[in-house]
């Protein structure tokens, strides 16, 4: 019915609407990638062109390459990012088995204190974790960001998780029970498979604002040696702003992997998002 | 269905101490506690004590009134407080609209591309703060003249100004940057609402000639005003606890003349120092403090006030 009455002109609209919102969003990332393969010239004078066999050129990347640690950076995101999101994982999971499971005293209360950090930025902190990683010589070290991370995607973690793992079939558990089996093993073995897809959204969701953060590795690990990508870039940018070729590359390279990230993930993130918010 | 095996196991379980329910929770409570909680309540703390002749002294409100009124904190501080709250208010009136309307557009039923459309524009969204502000700095530069050659493809060249540097124009350019690349939360949120609302109402206000606009108006709208609601709270939550993009993009001084100063940027120079300035760690805490309760009020305020209020339109 209504698939007939919508005209062509309606169409026609929506796709001018959205296309050319999309255009915005993506034209400047489109810029940046596209002029970082190209002479200074070629930047200056046809910033608009793709890289013809006149303007090509590496230059940026090989300075990018050559001066800065930017393998380390990657390394150190990577290092921090995966383990927390590990520990995140596991030890959220853990919390929401023993929240949605079992009935003791002060569940309710322990449920609501755990979820109060989803509202509240652990950033307003600052102050005394920089005192505390001071006291027991964490700073400095990925150790602290780790800590810090875990802390942060804990709460939402818990929250999501507890709330699928309510939908697990007891039957299943009670009969692991009647066969013998411990509650660890029920968990491990039992419930944690079944609940795998929402491991890979709260993953995703941890993943983000961990890779991106500017503020905790700027306080917390500001060291050459433990720099993460976002700091780097920050820092090397900050360095060349006069070598366009440099701050271009640099931006290039700190955006292809969350590109690639986002175009294997994408799929998972916009259906957790919709399946949380529906809630 | 119920087995006659569980209320034996349950009164069996019931003797001794269920030490697994400690195990399980254990890691999640200490670490959250520890890294999370401790910090906040001693970041409070902090906020009543001062140092002299380094030792840590209690000071009760001293702090807060040293913020509120002695010249060399009150200017920055309010300055900061309003352009945070200047930050907010236009991710409210432009970020959130074209969110929701974006979202109306990629639900409607038979669109091509969708797909597509909703990758790209939330796109933006993942990359870090960092890049979209070097990025912006770039195509906002008048050096490079790619934002001014735009804005001559549709005559609007005269209009192109160093936005970034001027104090009346700096704040609102970084505020609309951050909207480019916060979009698209309120609209996956809102795009999500939408698809959740059930055939048969549609149906039933296409049988009653309710279509197009008015439609949107009144049908669907008024059933996704908790999503809005979140999607508010949520703005405002980030808005106030920003750092990066100003950071990035205008440094910690937020400058020019401290016009894009918001609470993030004021905390990190008071507490951590810059330049000329030397950290202090007892306003810095008073700051956070500050922002903290601001947080907290508008939390509290969706919780008890807002959300229970649009409860009643929910179905």
């Amino acid at each position: 019915m209504s698939k007939a009455r919508s005209s062509f002109a309606r169409s026609g609209f929506v796709h001018l609407a959205l296309g050319g919102y999309t255009l915005l969003a993506l034209f400047p990332i489109f810029l940046v990638i596209s002029n970082s393969f190209k002479t200074r010239a070629g930047i200056f004078s046809a910033p608009l062109q793709l890289p013809s066999p006149a303007t090509f050129s590496w230059i940026g990347y090989q300075t990018v390459l050559k001066q800065g640690d930017f393998l380390g950076y990657f390394q150190n995101s990577l290092i921090v990012t995966v383990v927390s999101i590990f520990l995140v994982l596991l030890f959220g999971a853990m919390a929401a088995f023993a929240l949605s499971e079992y009935r003791f005293r002060g569940n309710l209360l322990m449920g609501l204190y755990l979820a109060l950090g989803i509202m509240i930025p652990i950033r307003l902190g600052t102050v005394a974790i920089l005192q505390g990683m001071v006291a027991t010589g964490l700073v400095n070290t990925l150790t602290a960001l780790i800590l810090v991370y875990t802390a942060q995607g804990l709460p939402l973690a818990v929250f999501i998780l507890s709330e699928f793992m309510r939908n697990v079939s007891d039957d299943l558990k009670n009969a692991g029970r009647v066969d013998g089996l411990s509650e660890y093993t029920i968990f491990f073995r039992l419930v944690l498979p079944l609940v795998r897809p929402a491991m890979a959204t709260v993953a995703v969701f941890t993943m983000i604002p961990i890779w991106n953060d500017l503020w905790f590795p700027l306080i917390l690990a500001p060291s050459e040696a433990t720099k993460t990508v976002t700091l780097g870039a920050q820092m090397f940018i900050g360095q060349y702003v006069t070598n366009w070729n440099a701050v271009l590359s640099t931006l290039s390279l700190a955006i292809l992997p969350v590109l690639v990230l986002y175009l294997i993930f994408s799929r998972q993130l916009i259906r957790g998002i919709t399946a949380g918010a529906v809630k | 269905m119920t087995s006659i095996d569980l209320p034996a196991s349950d009164a069996v379980a019931k003797r001794p101490v269920r030490w697994h329910i400690a195990v399980f929770l254990a890691p999640a409570v200490l670490i959250y506690t520890a890294v999370m909680i401790l910090p906040l309540i001693e970041t409070l703390r902090l906020s009543l004590f001062n140092v002299v002749d380094n030792q840590s002294i209690f000071v009760g409100f001293d702090n807060f009134k040293v913020l509120f009124g002695d010249v060399r904190w009150s200017a920055s501080f309010w300055n900061a407080l309003k352009n945070n709250l200047v930050f907010f208010l236009i991710h409210m009136i432009v970020q959130n609209p074209i969110g929701i309307a974006l979202a109306a557009l990629l639900s409607l039923p038979v669109l091509r591309l969708r797909g597509f459309y909703r990758t790209a524009i939330f796109l933006p969204t993942i990359l870090s703060f960092v890049i979209v502000g070097f990025i912006w700095k770039l195509i906002l530069s008048p050096i490079w003249g790619v934002a001014p050659y735009l804005m001559d493809l549709v005559w609007l060249k005269p209009f192109f100004g160093p936005w970034l540097g001027k104090p009346g124009s700096a704040l609102i350019t970084v505020s609309l940057v951050s909207v480019w690349q916060n979009i698209g939360i309120p609209m996956m949120l809102i795009y999500a609402a939408l698809l959740s609302i059930p055939d048969e109402v549609i149906e039933a206000a296409e049988c009653d000639g309710v279509t197009g606009w008015a439609q949107f108006f009144k049908i669907k709208l008024p059933l996704i005003l908790p999503t809005i609601g979140i999607v508010s709270i949520l703005t405002f939550v980030g808005n106030f606890n920003a750092f990066d993009l100003v950071y990035t993009m205008q440094g910690a001084l937020a400058g020019p003349d401290g016009s894009t100063d918001i609470l993030g940027t004021f905390l990190y120079r008071t507490f951590f120092g810059f330049q000329l300035q030397v950290g202090d760690r007892s306003m810095g805490a008073t700051i956070a403090t500050v922002m903290f309760l601001i947080i907290l009020a508008g939390v509290s305020l969706y919780l008890f006030v807002i959300q229970r209020r649009i409860r009643r339109y929910q179905f």
